[in-house]
């Protein structure tokens, strides 16, 4: 079996909105139709996205750090939006799990956005339908782009690559690599959505240094004119020698 | 949850319709067993008539939650997973046999239609509205499970969603036959006030342990587990956009403070003291007027009550929207 899924690295994200923005070129040029884009540069803009950069401060100033968090729909493996969906408008694909909206049979009842936890569905305000993540399905099997090309858009725009697409079903993909190398998790396991997406967790980098090392005990270039003083006992080897 | 005025009609109306038809087939089933007189023809086709215009007013202000109403249709494929697919079937279905135990009546059917002796008068209605309520009680399930069967909504996910829906709705029901009866049949009016009384009182009960569940949720989901960074102090910076957007509008009630707690209590005193109170006094004073009263008081006090119940639920998906900018 087939899970496509993106695994995004939290330690890379640096939170520019490439993704953002080129998800909702490529989605609102699609045969699918446009996405609403309201008052963009007006007061109280709104609009249907795909995928949202969110960002968090954890920490108490000053040990503080942001994450840049991306979020769009995780295509859970058990799935909690697609059996409440009256219509079958919702579904997962069998063959590669990608979870879509059918936009010529959703009724627009919101029904489902309801039964997702993580808020990645949004109601499209002039299409009256429901919107959500496709994984780009009409680009990554496109035979007349570039085999490199087959890929979300945002996986492509990611200026950092810290959006990693493959199948996590497959052990020796990237994005299983990923996973298990970096120990990739899943978002409110609580659920039991099993979503598909993972996240690389941050690692803080950090360097120890210890009380001795701050102070020089050689002078190997013999640069300073007064040597460092040793032990009043005796002379230690480095001030006797150089290298 | 953003409580929709279109949800809001729809579960409140169909509640007093189909409880109105509990009420009209209690009486028929109770003086078809000789404890109560038998109801006037006049009283049990209005009733009907009342119980369809409130179903059929419930459906109609259920389009308006629709975004594309017109492939409504569409929704009754899922029924074996989706209980608002369920719903979908349902209310039609509940529409179309209280208006055939309407027309029954109207007519003054019986099972000699069919060519069978009935073995007492009104078999056939009393046989049509026993299936009637089958489907009533049905709707009633479908309902509260559209909203009970939601787990991430932990106000919801409760079988004391279903119990008041249940409940409140047939409450209601009761309460405007006895308003209805003052009309029509004044030997039923205080069967059915008496009956209105103590479900109201039931409900009160009942709506009032899910306000103290609610009061005590821990939630599953926090801010932890929403981003998968074990910290204690995490502060949302940005939701990544800086106007509104669908999540904010439509998992927020967005009402103040002090207007949420306001209409807590207005719910309680509107929807279910008052009426109780007006109902008893009516009965132990015999003042039947005050029935038609505590209809309208109830009603208003179950739209109130409502929306109390959409904007008290707290979805997980608000952790990822705390903050305009
Ligand atoms: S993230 Fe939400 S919308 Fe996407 S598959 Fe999971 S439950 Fe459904
Ligand atoms: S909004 Fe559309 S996709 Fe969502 S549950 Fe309703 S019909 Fe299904």
């Amino acid at each position: 079996m087939t899970q496509l899924a993106l695994v995004i690295d939290l330690n890379v994200c640096v939170g520019c909105h490439a993704c953002v923005t080129s998800c909702k070129e490529w989605n609102t040029s699609g045969s699918a139709g446009f996405m609403s884009d309201d008052r963009p540069y007006g007061e109280n803009p709104t609009g249907t996205f795909f995928n949202r950069v969110q960002s968090f401060e954890v920490g108490e100033f000053p040990n503080t750090e942001v994450v840049h968090f991306p979020k769009s729909c995780l295509h859970c493996e058990d799935p909690p939006c697609v059996p409440v969906c009256p219509t079958g408008a919702s579904y997962k694909r069998p063959e590669d799990g990608i979870v879509l909206v059918d936009y010529d049979k959703c009724i627009g009842c919101k029904y489902c956005t309801w039964a997702c936890p993580y808020g990645v569905r949004e109601i499209d305000e002039h299409q009256k339908v429901m919107k959500k993540c496709t994984l780009c399905v009409d680009r990554i099997y496109d035979e007349s782009l570039p085999e490199s090309e087959r890929k979300p858009a945002c996986v492509l725009a990611c200026p950092t690559s810290a959006r990693i697409f493959g199948d996590v079903h497959d052990p020796n993909s990237e994005a299983s690599v990923a996973i298990d190398e970096a120990g990739g998790y899943t978002l409110m396991p609580e659920w039991g959505t099993k979503p598909a997406n993972h996240y690389l967790p941050r690692h803080r980098a950090r360097i120890r240094i210890h009380e001795d090392e701050l102070v020089r005990a050689d002078n190997p270039l013999k640069k300073e004119t007064e040597r460092p003083q040793g032990p009043v006992e005796g002379q230690t080897l480095d001030d006797v020698t150089s290298w | 949850m953003h409580p929709a005025f279109s949800v809001i009609f729809l579960t409140t109306l169909i509640g007093v319709g189909q409880g109105l038809f509990i009420a009209l087939y209690s009486a028929q089933a109770y003086s078809a067993i000789g404890v109560l007189p038998k109801p006037a023809l006049v009283f049990m086709t209005t009733g009907s008539v009342f119980s369809v215009a409130f179903l059929v007013g419930g459906l109609v202000a259920s389009i308006f939650h629709l975004g594309r109403p017109e492939r409504a249709w569409r929704s009754a494929a899922m029924w074996r997973t989706s209980w608002l697919s369920r719903e979908v079937i349902v209310l039609p279905m509940a529409i179309a046999a209280v208006a055939a135990y309407g027309v029954i009546h109207y007519q003054g059917w019986d099972l000699t239609l069919i060519g069978i002796t009935p073995p007492f008068p009104g078999a056939l209605s009393l046989l049509v509205g026993t299936l009637t309520t089958v489907v009533i009680f049905a709707l009633f399930v479908c309902t509260g499970m559209i909203y009970a069967c939601i787990r991430f909504l932990q106000e919801w996910a409760s079988p004391l969603t279903v119990i008041n829906y249940m409940l409140i709705g047939t409450g209601s029901g009761f309460t405007f036959a006895a308003a209805l009866s003052t009309q029509y049949e004044p030997a039923l009016t205080l069967f059915f006030a008496g009956w209105a009384l103590a479900l109201t009182l039931f409900a009160l009960i009942t709506r009032s342990a899910s306000l103290i569940r609610n009061q005590r949720i821990k939630y599953r989901s926090t801010i932890q587990s929403a981003i998968g960074v074990r910290h204690t102090r995490i502060r949302q910076e940005s939701q990544g956009f800086l106007g509104g957007s669908f999540n904010t509008r439509e998992f927020f009630h967005g009402a103040h403070p002090w207007i949420f707690r306001f209409i807590k209590w207005l719910f309680i005193v509107l929807g279910f003291i008052m009426p109780a109170l007006l109902l008893g006094y009516g009965i132990s004073s015999d003042a039947p007027k005050l029935f038609i009263f505590a209809f309208f008081v109830q009603y208003v006090g179950l739209i109130a009550e409502r929306w109390f119940f959409f904007a008290q639920a707290n979805h997980p998906q608000n952790l990822y929207y705390q903050l305009v900018s």
